[in-house]
């Protein structure tokens, strides 16, 4: 069975050979390559070279073509910083007023160098692997990737007293976000996975989110024409599980504080869990660590397919030792094969 | 009359309603009940305590948090200049972002600590460590608060004690924000003297640390 078979299997709600395994690995490709994030990311051969290489070192059941969140902020003319251990982060907002919000236009894809690179990796790794491995693209939500643009003060503000605001900016995010996503998808990426931690009660509490990020997001879904994955990037998901059902994902992306057996019985054969190890804890595991870990995951939320064993925010860090990373792919193969049997 | 529980239930509600009118009225009744600031400040603090405390629970939206402690602030302040009260100089605090530009949680903290009486410096966000360091020994700030949302960010901190202690500052460091919630020990590896993550409580946090007991 290869990691494309055993992924739908998951998706389906059916047990294949084992779990699969998302390392979801974005700037830890240039640790792979031993070159700078700034200088990996600035070509696709980089990414494509580095995805094959740690799918096979570490057994990875898919490949992420995510380069840095803020790459869609570099769509609209908003910079990027680079650091040399972490993530790529927006710089300031470039929405510095609400009044600016009506200025604002949709960022055509084929203008962005960022977005270009990350469409031309996609299409060289589908050739490379073809429909064996999944590929995963990323898109930010039309709902969260405000706080990007704008800052979070300021959207907070138009999210709850400037409605007339809020509107234009989501319908400008919205058509860019569909644009993103399909691009992707035609660039031969498998399903999109849509980071929206504004959906969780963390961020933005259940009510207001229902009346806006919610019905942002269903219209979107509906418009990408492909898989898609929810991903609350370390927010809790389980008290919005039904309405990220209801929005049409397939797949939720959920947090180490949620409970493991409640949100099993929650998304049993109608969402397939990713998650939910704690990627800063993970610095420090030690073997023993790491098996109880996986094994407790699988054991609690494994049964019946449904589970695709991953970390809780969407991301490795840049800190977590390869070693970790190898005992934790050693840990799913040793303990996540189906029929399970409770370790 | 109504009672000050009571009231203070209604304004808890308020705030959680994002409702800065109804929030303000109530405010302006407990005042009228008890005629003190004191009480003013004390009403404010709890109620965030207690929002913070949903927060930690799951119950209550960062959103909630961060807008509560935002009319919490202009609340407090209105009522200072009427009653002559100043806001207390002493420890000198300070709160900074390293390494990013999302500023809600020092925004949230900033608006805290001054509601529960204190004056504390915005040194900003998006800092690198030498300007951190630097901004803390130019202020002479005793409490430094550092922000951060990404674990790069995170560790740097323990660059920042290094250099604050090489130039001989004595400054005490709490360390808040995302990282710091998801590993609770992470705190103590960075070199940070207490940890912030709870905003809500982060007036006890700062009069603990300065009695010398650690969290």
């Amino acid at each position: 069975m290869n990691s494309f078979q055993r992924t739908i299997a998951a998706i389906n709600h059916k047990e294949a050979d084992r779990v699969p395994l998302f390392l979801l690995l974005s700037m830890y490709g240039a640790k792979e390559l031993q070159i700078p994030i700034k200088e990996y990311f600035s070509k696709s051969e980089n990414v494509v070279n580095a995805q094959l290489k740690m799918k096979d070192k570490y057994k990875n059941d898919c490949i992420y073509t995510f380069s840095y969140a803020p790459v869609e902020i570099e769509a609209f003319g908003g910079e990027v910083v680079f650091v040399e251990d972490g993530p790529p982060n927006s710089g300031e907002p470039f929405i510095k007023t609400i009044e600016q919000i009506s200025k604002l236009g949709v960022p055509k894809i084929g203008e962005s160098e960022g977005l270009k690179r990350v469409l031309n990796s996609t299409e060289m790794l589908k050739r490379e692997v073809g429909n064996e491995t999944p590929i995963i693209g990323v898109v930010m939500s039309p709902f969260s990737l405000a706080v990007m643009q704008m800052g979070f003060e300021k959207y907070l503000e138009i999210l709850y007293f400037r409605k007339d605001y809020f509107e234009k900016l989501m319908k400008i995010n919205e058509e860019f976000c569909v644009l993103w996503a399909n691009a992707e998808l035609e660039a031969g990426a498998t399903g999109i996975c849509m980071f929206d931690p504004l959906a969780s009660p963390n961020i933005i509490e259940r009510e207001k989110y229902l009346s806006t990020g919610y019905n942002i997001a269903k219209r979107t879904i509906s418009r990408i024409k492909g898989l898609t994955a929810t991903h609350l990037a370390s927010g809790i998901s389980l008290p919005v599980i039904e309405d990220v059902i209801n929005t049409g994902t397939s797949i939720i992306g959920f947090s180490t504080a949620d409970n493991l057996e409640e949100i099993k019985k929650a998304s049993q054969n109608k969402i397939c869990l990713l998650g939910n190890l704690n990627a800063v804890e993970m610095l420090n595991w030690n073997s023993k660590k790491i098996q109880e870990e996986v094994k407790n995951i699988i054991n609690k939320a494994g049964k019946g397919g449904g589970l695709i064993l991953s970390d809780n925010h969407g991301e490795i860090p840049w800190q977590v030792p390869e070693e970790v990373l190898l005992e934790i792919s050693e840990s799913v193969r040793a303990y996540g094969k189906y029929p399970l049997k409770r370790f | 009359m109504e009672n000050m529980n009571l009231l203070s239930k209604k304004f808890e509600s308020a705030l959680l309603e994002i409702n800065r009118i109804k929030a303000a009225e109530i405010f302006n009744k407990c005042f009228q009940e008890k005629n003190s600031f004191e009480i003013l400040e004390n009403v404010a603090i709890k109620t965030l305590e207690r929002i913070g405390e949903g927060w930690e629970k799951g119950d209550i939206s960062l959103s909630q948090v961060y807008m509560s402690s935002i009319i919490c602030e202009e609340l407090i302040e209105r009522y200072m200049p009427k009653l002559g009260v100043k806001l207390k100089d002493t420890p000198k605090i300070a709160i900074g972002v390293l390494m990013d530009q999302h500023s809600l949680g020092k925004r949230i903290v900033y608006s805290i600590i001054r509601t529960g009486g204190f004056e504390v410096l915005d040194l900003g966000q998006g800092l690198s460590v030498d300007d951190l360091a630097r901004k803390t020994i130019d202020n002479h700030v005793e409490v430094l608060l550092i922000s951060t949302l990404m674990l790069s960010s995170a560790i740097k901190v323990k660059e920042v004690k290094e250099k604050l202690i090489a130039q001989g500052a004595t400054t005490k460091i709490i360390a808040g924000g995302a990282p710091f919630r998801l590993d609770s020990n992470l705190w103590k590896r960075v070199g940070a003297d207490a940890d912030g993550k709870n905003a809500s409580t982060i007036i006890k946090t700062i009069e603990v640390l300065l009695k010398g007991e650690n969290n």
